[in-house]
């Protein structure tokens, strides 16, 4: 792959792929009734019992 | 190193004669590689090797006769953990005192010694990976085995090749360390050691990304919580930017000196790819796993926003990989590229503060903590650090103040305030978190002394940041400075000794911040030994037995009484 290939999709495929990628992972954070699920999450780590080695 | 982890076996002869075997094959294998060599560095390095390979061999051999450890499935694996505290604890003293040495040697060219094992120029990358890869590298590894076992509610996974992370890890830090004294180095910024180092830490390193995602992979949670996106981001991508920078070609087999594969700008850029990605992952990204997991455990509160922490994490993934140019200003490098540099360091501000201000926001509701809490104390003002240089670090990565800060100490100040207030700070926390809890202490030996602690490592940071950001700035000056006719009004010797007091207050920063440190390492031993100190409260609400009467009525009263109320 020359250099201008590469220039070339990354100005326009690239581009847009890492766009689309980035507000996809971003949204699935925001999707509807994923409050409970971000809650539980928080709060999962206080659920532990006293295992430690 | 690699002791069976099975409990329903015996200690195999054959087993462990094979791997003792290994050891020391591997050992000759060394010894020649020493004898052949083509350099005395190469020589002494290989040497090393050839005694931790000794030393791997001899405790592969001691199994024998020896019951085999119990394994309790019940429990998570913790030893190796253990020793990355110690080990923590133990190369930051080291890293710290180097610091101070190299400080010193700033302001007082004596301490040079006159020898070139000491010079500046080899102590100096001596410091930085002492501090970045062997304090925070092992605080980074034991706290991330410490919260992937936590947070999935799993036990470690492999954990023999835990071990071996662990002591290879170690084997690196040496290797690296003796090679800088004996002037071995590819001389990039934060990546100074020479093609086998780099290839043993390769093996290292994707060893652990395997412990780690092993233990993923077997949770029992089914959410993975976001400390260990963090820490897996941090994982991948260094291993990743340790790959590319590394590509070169020795100049021979058995000796220490490499080409690298770029030349140019290529290489400066590629160098500053991994240079500032180095600051993004390893010293951002790991600290923040530690941060998600250990701030909401500290503080007894969950994460202020779990979505910010989501939007925090993909926003530095996406953002901070496209930074590194920045170190490139007005230099060779297209325009573009410093540009592009430029713009993503300062939107790299928003994820930032998001962050700040959602380690911070955990504490709503419970700000007293701080005031009660030392530890929650050394959090908050790690998360202020965190903030206060990703704000400062975008403005300097803006191409007219870059023309007045590059070169200068205002860098050094920047960098500092980022690892002493930031990286350093967080760390402690950990550690006073997690030392009582994995020795099974009922608290650490001294609240008081996390208190004395901080206060000394806060002023040691005001000291430091603030007399290179005027270092800096006088210096940026005095090197623009142009006369009536064009020319520079101050030699470099002349900005030099102006910068004298400076330095000079740098170092006392750098005793306080060391002093502080010297704290830690007693509280944490004591607490290992399992002493509490005999010390009162950090605070608790008054109380006057004297003053706890009812009033009585004077015509009740035998004898009147004063009034309780004075």
């Amino acid at each position: 792959m020359t250099y201008e290939a590469l220039r070339l999709f990354a100005d326009s495929w690239g581009l847009v792929l890492m766009g689309v990628a980035f507000v996809g992972f971003v949204g699935w954070a925001f999707r509807p009734n994923s409050s409970a699920a971000t809650h539980r999450a928080a709060t999962s780590i206080f659920e532990e019992d006293q295992a430690d080695g | 190193m690699n002791r069976g982890d099975n409990a329903f076996r015996g200690v195999d002869l054959d087993d462990v004669v094979t791997r003792a075997g290994g050891w020391l094959l591997l050992m000759f294998l060394c010894v020649s590689a020493a004898g052949f060599a083509a350099d005395t560095g190469f020589a002494v390095h290989m040497m090393i090797c050839a005694a931790a390979a000794t030393i791997a061999a001899f405790y592969t051999l001691r199994q024998i006769g020896r019951a085999p450890e119990a394994v309790r499935p019940d429990r998570y694996y913790d030893d190796v953990i253990r020793w990355g505290v110690i080990a923590t604890v133990f190369w930051g003293i080291a890293g710290f005192l180097v610091g101070i040495l190299i400080a010193s040697q700033l302001s007082w060219p004596i301490f040079n010694l006159g020898l070139e094992y000491t010079s500046f120029g080899r102590l100096r990358p001596l410091h930085t990976s002492a501090v970045i890869f062997a304090f925070g590298g092992n605080a980074l590894i034991a706290t991330s085995f410490y919260v992937v076992q936590r947070t999935c509610r799993a036990r470690l996974f492999a954990p023999a090749l835990a071990r071996f992370v662990f002591w290879g890890y170690q084997l690196f830090i040496v290797l690296a360390a003796t090679g800088y004294m004996m002037g071995i180095t590819e001389a990039r910024e934060y990546a100074e050691p020479e093609w086998y180092v780099d290839i043993w830490l390769t093996i290292v390193w994707v060893s652990y990304l395997v412990v780690f995602v092993g233990t993923i992979v077997k949770r029992s949670e089914p959410h993975i919580y976001v400390a260990n996106w963090f820490y897996l981001g941090f994982i991948i991508t260094v291993a990743m930017l340790h790959l590319v920078n590394n590509v070169s070609v020795p100049a021979s087999w058995l000796g220490s000196k490499s080409y690298s594969a770029f030349s140019g700008v290529q290489d400066a850029l590629t160098q500053w790819w991994y240079g500032h990605n180095a600051v993004g992952f390893f010293l951002t990204a790991g600290f923040l796993g530690m941060m998600y997991y250990f701030v909401p455990k500290q503080a007894e509160r969950p994460i202020y926003s779990y979505r910010l922490s989501i939007v925090h994490f993909w926003s530095l993934i996406f953002l901070y990989i496209w930074a590194g140019p920045h170190h490139l200003h007005y230099t060779a490098l297209p325009d573009w590229a410093q540009t592009l540099g430029m713009v993503f360091s300062v939107m790299l501000w928003m994820p930032s503060w998001g962050g700040m201000i959602n380690g911070l926001m955990t504490l709503n509701g419970a700000w007293d903590k701080i005031r009660t809490d030392p530890i929650i104390r050394m959090m908050v003002f790690a998360l202020a650090f965190y903030g206060m240089s990703t704000f400062e670090g975008p403005m300097m990565s803006v191409k007219s103040v870059n023309s007045l800060s590059h070169y200068t100490n205002w860098t050094i100040g920047h960098v500092h305030s980022g690892a002493l207030g930031w990286n350093g700070m967080i760390t402690f926390g950990a550690i006073y978190y997690m030392t009582p809890r994995l020795w099974a202490r009922e608290r650490l030996y001294s609240l008081r002394m996390v208190n004395w602690h901080f206060w000394c490592a806060t002023l040691g940071i005001v000291l430091y940041a603030s007399s290179m950001w005027v270092a800096g700035i006088t210096q940026g000056l005095m090197w623009r400075e142009y006369g009536e006719d064009g020319y520079l009004v101050y030699s470099f010797a002349e900005v030099v000794a102006a910068l004298h007091p400076y330095y000079v207050i740098r170092t006392a920063g750098g005793l306080l911040y060391f002093a502080g440190a010297i704290f830690m390492v007693w509280n944490v031993w004591m607490t290992i030994a399992g002493k509490l100190r005999d010390e009162a409260p950090m605070t608790t609400a008054a109380f006057d037995p004297a003053k706890d009467r009812p009033v009585v009525p004077a015509a009740l009263g035998a004898t009147p009484l004063p009034l309780a109320a004075e």
